[in-house]
């Protein structure tokens, strides 16, 4: 039998996820093109969100490099695209096998030498830069021209002229990623995930293989913000290493979880959905005045980070669960 | 040795003394604060434009400008650890580096806003001319630069080991709930703390005026590398950033110069990621590496 | 027949011996009491042998078996259990899920997890609040709720480090009688405790540590009428009468 906090919390989890779900299946119907962009550019930032928020959010293993994750689906696929006329279809798969290969690597090193909190934050930039130099200056990864990915509008080439279909599709991949996350949570994976970032040492003393499981959020994490790389590819056509490993997509991963609320189910989607729309008010608002967007993004995250710790959606489930602040 | 290794060893040790200020400054206030600072090279920045803006705008030399820069930035230091710094000085360290992080932004695009995102650069007359020692070239602005940063550390070196603030300053860095026994204004000494690491760095920042074209998001290409010198010298170890400030500007131009640029800024990335690894608390022993 | 054996144990801190050759024997289905003084090495003998970190030299024998290079997490994966002595909840988890977190360890399935989840909550009679959050728990509930979690990894040993710190009177003899409860149910325990009458009113054999080694060991009258015992003990012993 479920408890009455368990079942109320459920239910407003699923009641948000619904409307959530709903909003985003209209929304194309009524938009035009630039509305269209705009819920695009959000379902990417909600999908990179749901990557970090499994490997940081749920785990707690705070990375400050998923760009480099990114990057490498963005490149994996569209190297092979390019070189191989491989299908982006195969290619993101192909990303996100090396993204998560990356990630248990960099994972492996610094949780073997016990590197937390701001050390492990920096070791994750450091490889993320290190993956931006080193795609900048590799001719075999084609430099700094990055790549062009010609258009074709075709299912196997991953190009639609329709817009609405690149929409759909990066709704499906945060569908897929958010239930992933959903059953996660509620299983040992995420009960583990959890317990470790509570307390890893109590996490171990019962039997909690803490190696493991964080290499294996590690790896999944990646492989979403690989996914997220290869759809960026193929939606706008163009990717070079300023684009895709610089350390503003590692922050487009983590603010949607900070405003909306890291390790929590609807938290990311939610932030993703507040921050990218404000910002294209700020845009339309400020016209002319480069940099005032980046100011309330700023703002942003400073206020939230003081005032509302736990995100928008983290403070409303916090409560339900009978939690202070 | 060739006179292009020894040229590259003169500017790598000119340079790297600026890069040192710079990691001082981060590093003394990662010692006092426990605070990893992501706001740092945005606090550089700064520091570059309020030498531009004294420099261009109201005439000053742009040397002159330093002391009136050196004032303003502890004004901002000490500012911007009353807020907000102070509010998340005992959360998790995410958290402090999310909020570092949300106030680069704003230093930075504050500048975008003001100074738009053209490249600045500012003459100092009678130092367009390199100076020649034997076969050796040095730019004047990069000599005195160096000798301004002998000085300025001086000055920092006074503070804290000859003066009551200083005494302070590093009896909280050792031990918070210690000097708030002897009764000390911790909160006092933290902004103080944070308004000396600003000054470090933004005089850093204010000396590289003269020599580089300066944008607003210049600072950001520094910011890592102040973290390599920082982690290689021991956080919080305020010697340790000065020696490995000195060795990275070597490395640099010396690798520079035998392998060219983006590999040498793969090997100081390198570099960092295994004394992450391998050493953690730096080269030169301990600093205050925080558990956890 | 012992069920845990820790012979010889050395611990070094930077060349501060913290335990001095330390030996003892845990005999399976007894509860062992480890006694001393704060500071006497009691916990960092326990740590040895629960493998939080590893002895310096010295070898802790589980079931016949050499264990001390092995993990926390391997450990309990063989039987043997620990608690903390500050309580470690999991606090953004609910109080089952933070037992189940333990019950995975033996379970085949979740269902399996957390019917175990919920018969060790039962036994330590926290099942009515199993829904709530574990941060919001007393230092009483939280301390039952941390022996619920290791006995959810259905242990054959179970080390118990001060469980009754910070405890209320009514509290401390509620653990008491739920220590004997789990011993009836046939764990061994590995208890530290350094209130007298708790180790002398729970224990069948007891070891007394002073500054890293073993001064006396036996049966509780025995050791409470050691001379040795007493001089170590006489402030502690005095406090608690």
């Amino acid at each position: 039998m479920e408890g009455e906090i368990v079942v109320k919390t459920k239910r407003v989890e699923q009641g948000t996820l619904l409307i959530l779900l709903v909003i985003a299946l209209i929304f194309p119907l009524l938009s035009e093109r630039y509305m269209l962009s705009v819920g695009i550019s959000i379902l990417i930032m909600a999908l990179l969100g749901q990557s970090w928020n499994i490997m940081s959010g749920y785990a707690g293993q705070f990375s400050f490099g998923h760009a480099a994750f990114f990057g490498l689906g963005a490149y994996t696929s569209s190297i092979l695209y390019i070189d191989f006329n491989i299908s982006p279809w195969v290619g993101m798969i192909a990303g996100m096998c090396v993204a998560a290969l990356v990630g248990v690597l960099i994972g492996f090193l610094s949780f073997r030498y016990k590197l937390r909190g701001d050390f492990f934050a920096l070791v994750t930039l450091a490889f993320a830069e290190i993956l931006r130099v080193l795609f900048n200056n590799t001719k075999a990864l084609k430099g700094a021209t990055g790549i062009l990915i010609p258009y074709k509008d075709a299912w196997k080439e991953f190009q639609f002229a329709n817009d609405r279909i690149f929409y759909f599709i990066i709704l499906g991949m945060v569908i897929l990623a958010t239930l992933f996350i959903g059953v996660m949570s509620r299983r040992k994976f995420g009960i583990f995930l959890i317990a470790i970032k509570e307390n890893q040492e109590a996490a171990g003393s019962l039997g909690v293989p803490v190696l493991q499981y964080k290499l294996v959020a590690m790896a999944i994490s990646a492989a979403i913000a690989a996914m997220a790389g290869t759809f960026y590819a193929q939606y706008y056509g163009f990717i070079d290493p300023t684009v895709v490993f610089v350390s503003s997509i590692s922050v487009e991963a983590i603010v949607p979880c900070i405003i909306g609320g890291a390790g929590t189910l609807g938290g990311p989607l939610l932030g993703a959905l507040v921050i990218i729309p404000l910002q294209e008010l700020s845009n339309n608002l400020f016209e002319g005045i480069n940099g005032m967007n980046m100011i309330i993004y700023g703002v942003l995250i400073v206020l939230f980070v003081v005032f509302c710790r736990d995100g928008i959606y983290g403070t409303v489930i916090r409560r339900l669960k009978g939690a202070r602040s | 040795m060739s006179i292009q290794v020894l040229q590259s060893l003169l500017d790598g040790i000119l340079m790297g003394g600026v890069y040192a200020l710079a990691a001082l400054g981060l590093s003394l206030i990662f010692g006092v604060l426990k605070i990893t600072n992501f706001a740092h090279g945005a606090m550089m920045t700064v520091g570059m434009y309020v030498v531009y803006a004294l420099a261009s705008g109201l005439g000053f030399n742009a040397y002159l400008a330093l002391p009136f820069a050196m004032i303003l930035m502890f004004v901002i230091g000490f500012l911007i650890q009353r807020f907000p710094i102070h509010y998340i000085e005992h959360a998790p360290a995410h958290n402090q580096l999310l909020l570092t992080l949300g106030m680069a932004y704003i230093l930075e695009n504050v500048l975008l806003v003001i100074f738009t995102p053209n490249y600045k650069t500012l003459t100092v007359d009678g130092f367009e001319k390199a100076l020649r020692i034997g076969n050796l070239t040095v730019a004047p602005a990069k000599l005195v630069a160096f000798a301004v940063v002998v000085f300025v550390t001086g000055c920092i070196y006074f503070i804290l080991y000859r003066t009551h603030t200083g005494n302070s300053i590093r009896a909280s860095a050792q031990n918070d709930t210690g000097a708030k026994l002897m009764g000390i204004n911790v909160r006092n000494i933290r902004a103080i703390a944070f308004g000396l690491g600003a000054v470090c760095t933004g005089i850093a920042g204010g000396l590289l005026t003269p020599i580089m074209s300066i944008y607003p998001t210049l600072g950001e290409s520094f910011q890592l590398k102040c973290f390599v010198i920082a982690v290689l010298g021991g956080m919080g170890n305020l010697w340790g950033a000065l020696l490995s400030g000195l060795l990275i500007g070597v490395i640099e131009s010396l690798s520079s110069y035998y392998l060219g640029g983006s590999w040498s800024e793969m090997l100081i990335y390198g570099i960092f990621i295994l004394i992450l690894f391998v050493r953690p608390t730096g080269l030169f022993g301990r600093g205050n590496r925080r558990e956890n | 027949m012992e069920a845990l054996k820790a012979v010889d144990i050395c611990k070094s801190f930077r060349g501060n011996m913290a335990v001095n050759h330390a030996s003892m024997d845990v005999k399976a289905g007894e509860i062992t009491g480890l006694i001393g003084a704060n500071g006497a090495g009691k916990t960092t003998l326990f740590n040895c042998i629960s493998g939080y970190y590893p002895a310096t030299s010295g070898k802790v024998v589980y079931k016949g078996e050499e264990v001390q290079h092995k993990t926390a997490q391997h450990l309990c994966h063989m039987g043997i259990a620990r608690t903390f002595q500050i309580a470690k909840p999991f606090g953004m988890l609910s109080a089952l899920d933070n037992v189940a977190v333990g019950g995975y360890n033996k379970a085949k399935s979740r269902k399996e997890a957390y019917q175990i989840a919920e018969k060790s909550l039962e036994m330590v009679e926290l099942l009515d609040r199993k829904d709530n959050l574990a941060m919001l728990l007393n230092t009483g509930e939280q301390r039952r709720l941390e022996l619920a979690r290791a006995l959810a990894t259905q242990p054959e040993v179970l080390l118990l480090d001060e469980v009754m710190a910070g405890l209320t009177p009514t509290e401390s003899r509620e653990m008491i009688k739920l220590i004997k409860k789990v011993n009836n149910a046939g764990i061994t325990i590995l208890m530290i405790e350094h209130i007298m009458p708790v180790i002398m009113s729970l224990s069948n054999y007891v070891y007394v540590m002073e500054r890293g080694k073993m001064i006396a060991q036996g049966l509780p009258e025995e050791v409470a009428n050691n001379p040795k015992v007493i001089e170590s003990y006489l402030g502690k012993g005095l406090e608690v009468e």
